[in-house]
């Protein structure tokens, strides 16, 4: 915490990016008061105006305006891949630490899983999962999670093995310390920054797949305001209204290098031994 | 690498195989919707009695236990039958030969695209390390790797295909004018991310104490580059060039979708859109297969090539 502070006011990238961070969340929590329409309400008759200064992004199939739903679609989109963020972090630093700290049969058993996963495309296994299951928020990130929670079962169960071997930890064995103390006041305090940093440069990719689910149909489905699903929708209307396609791309370009940006600088800012 | 390592790794690759099998096996019994009811669906004039279905789901084997019905389909499997699509109305594997060489020529092709960028630039910004031309590549490799690649397709499409005029938009087959657009739009966001490796793996070689040996010695800035730290920084590259050409192979299906190349992710999406999981499970395992064969020749080339793995027979 106290490096963080240090960080805003020493590193300016960092501040800088954090700052960035903020605003993204803040037009996502601000979406309906910056939304000038609704962005579900179809008026047919606006269907697929041009932008203008009434509609700035133009108007999709329905008549529903295209610069509000970008808005609403940042709350969506936002929420969406942070949820998924904190549930492959949770899965995969769980698994990974129970793992690692009471190695034998249940090392045994979630590193094989893991091994078999990691040898493998993750995107292509996540479109089947996603797809078999049927297309909904939910089980798109149920397939992202089946497919990345290895790398941080990986990172935290190296950790774990590291700082067992550490005199605090030994002698907080030898005093009669239980394991779900030496866990939680040991352990987990000692892995969790380097696992946050990961999981905060990973918000940009997962960002992408998840979008990338949606895109073909197999992540949030209609008429969620979701960014990867309104390209989805642009893309049918490539040649009479580009605009669609143009700008909820955009938003997620720019989300992912806000994120991308905030991620490097967190790693300077909270792991100074890393360089480059 | 021996020959006892590469038995281990080959049969690593039949556990994964059997993993996944099983796995998207148990899904497709979990998913919602009854393959018996879908395969008749096609035919709506035809009345069907509940006694008719379960004759077929009996002949089909489908009223068996799960684990039955997996050993079944395992067994069928490893003699090359991995069942029957009745979305295209041919078996699996016919179809599968069909899509593969689509979706082997997209990735030959951006791989190469990406070679002939990443590797230069990668060089080249190494070299002039904290230059102009250095925080210019990295900008550009930041953007790169920020760039959803679905957007970036519909983008070039867009300016290139319709603004433009210069390629067709229309795709569905396999030739050099349909191919240059997803090629071009994997082979960016491909080369920005494998020219920062590029960069790194050699800035560590340049790092090296070998490196100031040379200097000191008085040789020549582009001796040292071209004869001594290249020649070691390529061993890593060739690893992470088999590493994104499998990814390619999983990676390119939202690609394929925005192009309607005839590819295996786009055969992928399609069948799962359809609900023909015996297609979905036959692609899946096929990349799968891939993906884990040119790893593995990728790890035994890089042991053929380094001489010091080879001495001690690793």
């Amino acid at each position: 915490m106290e490096n963080l502070i240090n960080g805003l006011k020493n590193n300016r990238a960092f501040a800088f990016s954090s700052f960035l961070v903020l605003l993204l969340i803040g037009i996502a929590l601000a979406a309906p008061l910056l939304a000038p329409y609704d962005p579900l309400e179809a008026t047919m008759k606006n269907a697929y105006l041009p932008p203008s200064s009434e509609h700035l992004f133009g108007t999709d199939k329905l008549g529903r305006d295209n610069f509000s739903r970008v808005l609403y679609g940042a709350s969506y989109s936002l929420s969406s891949v942070l949820l998924l963020v904190a549930v492959i972090f949770a899965v995969g630093t769980s698994l990974g630490v129970l793992a690692g700290y009471f190695g034998g049969k249940v090392d045994t058993v979630i590193m094989r899983i893991s091994d078999m996963m990691i040898s493998f495309p993750g995107m292509i296994l996540a479109i089947a999962i996603a797809g078999i299951m049927g297309g909904s928020l939910i089980n798109a990130i149920i397939a992202l999670t089946i497919v990345t929670w290895t790398k941080y079962a990986r990172l935290a169960r190296s950790m774990v093995l590291k700082i067992k071997k550490r005199d605090f930890v030994e002698a907080a064995v030898v005093n009669g310390g239980k394991p779900t103390h030496i866990l939680w006041k040991h352990i987990v305090p000692n892995i969790l920054p380097l696992m946050i940093i990961t999981a905060a440069s990973d918000i940009g990719a997962m960002m992408m797949e998840l979008a990338g689910l949606s895109f073909l149909g197999f992540g949030s489905q209609p008429p969620a305001p979701e960014w990867g699903l309104m390209l989805n929708e642009g893309r049918q209307q490539l040649q009479t209204a580009p605009w669609l396609m143009f700008f909820p791309g955009l938003a997620i370009f720019l989300t992912v290098v806000v994120f991308n940006l905030w991620g490097d600088s967190l790693r300077d800012v909270l792991d100074p031994r890393q360089e480059d | 690498m021996k020959n006892k390592q590469i038995w281990g790794r080959i049969g690593q690759i039949v556990l994964v195989l059997l993993g996944i099998s099983f796995v998207t096996f148990a899904l497709v019994m979990l998913s919602p919707g009854d393959p018996v009811r879908q395969m008749i669906a096609g035919n709506e004039d035809i009345v069907v009695s509940q006694v008719e279905i379960d004759a077929l789901r009996h002949e089909l084997g489908l009223d068996k236990p799960f684990i039955f019905q997996y050993l079944d389909w395992l067994g069928r499997a490893v003699q090359g039958d991995f069942g029957f699509s009745y979305m295209v109305k041919k078996p699996v594997v016919e179809e599968l030969m069909q899509s593969l060489p689509a979706t082997l020529i997209l990735a030959l092709a951006s791989t190469l695209f990406m070679l002939v960028f990443s590797l230069p630039l990668g060089i080249y910004s190494a070299v002039k390390r904290n230059s102009v031309f250095d925080y210019a590549v990295r900008g550009l490799t930041f953007f790169g790797v920020s760039i959803p690649n679905f957007w970036m397709g519909l983008m070039l499409l867009w300016i290139f295909g319709l603004k433009l005029g210069w390629l067709p938009i229309v795709g569905g087959r396999v030739s050099l004018e349909t191919l240059i657009l997803p090629a071009t739009t994997l082979g960016i966001v491909m080369a920005a991310k494998y020219t920062r490796q590029v960069r790194t793996t050699v800035l560590e070689e340049l790092n090296q104490d070998y490196v100031v040996g040379a200097r000191a010695r008085g040789m020549s800035e582009s001796y040292i580059l071209w004869r001594e730290v290249l020649p070691n920084a390529m061993l890593p590259l060739i690893t992470l060039l088999g590493l994104s050409f499998g990814n390619l192979l999983g990676g390119a299906a939202v690609v394929e979708i925005v192009f309607s190349w005839p590819g295996l992710g786009y055969l992928a999406v399609q069948s799962i859109i359809y609900r023909d999981f015996q297609l979905v499970q036959g692609i899946v395992l096929w990349i799968a297969l891939m993906y884990m064969v040119i790893n593995l020749v990728v790890d035994i080339s890089y042991n053929r090539l380094d001489p010091r793995l080879r001495k001690e027979g690793r």
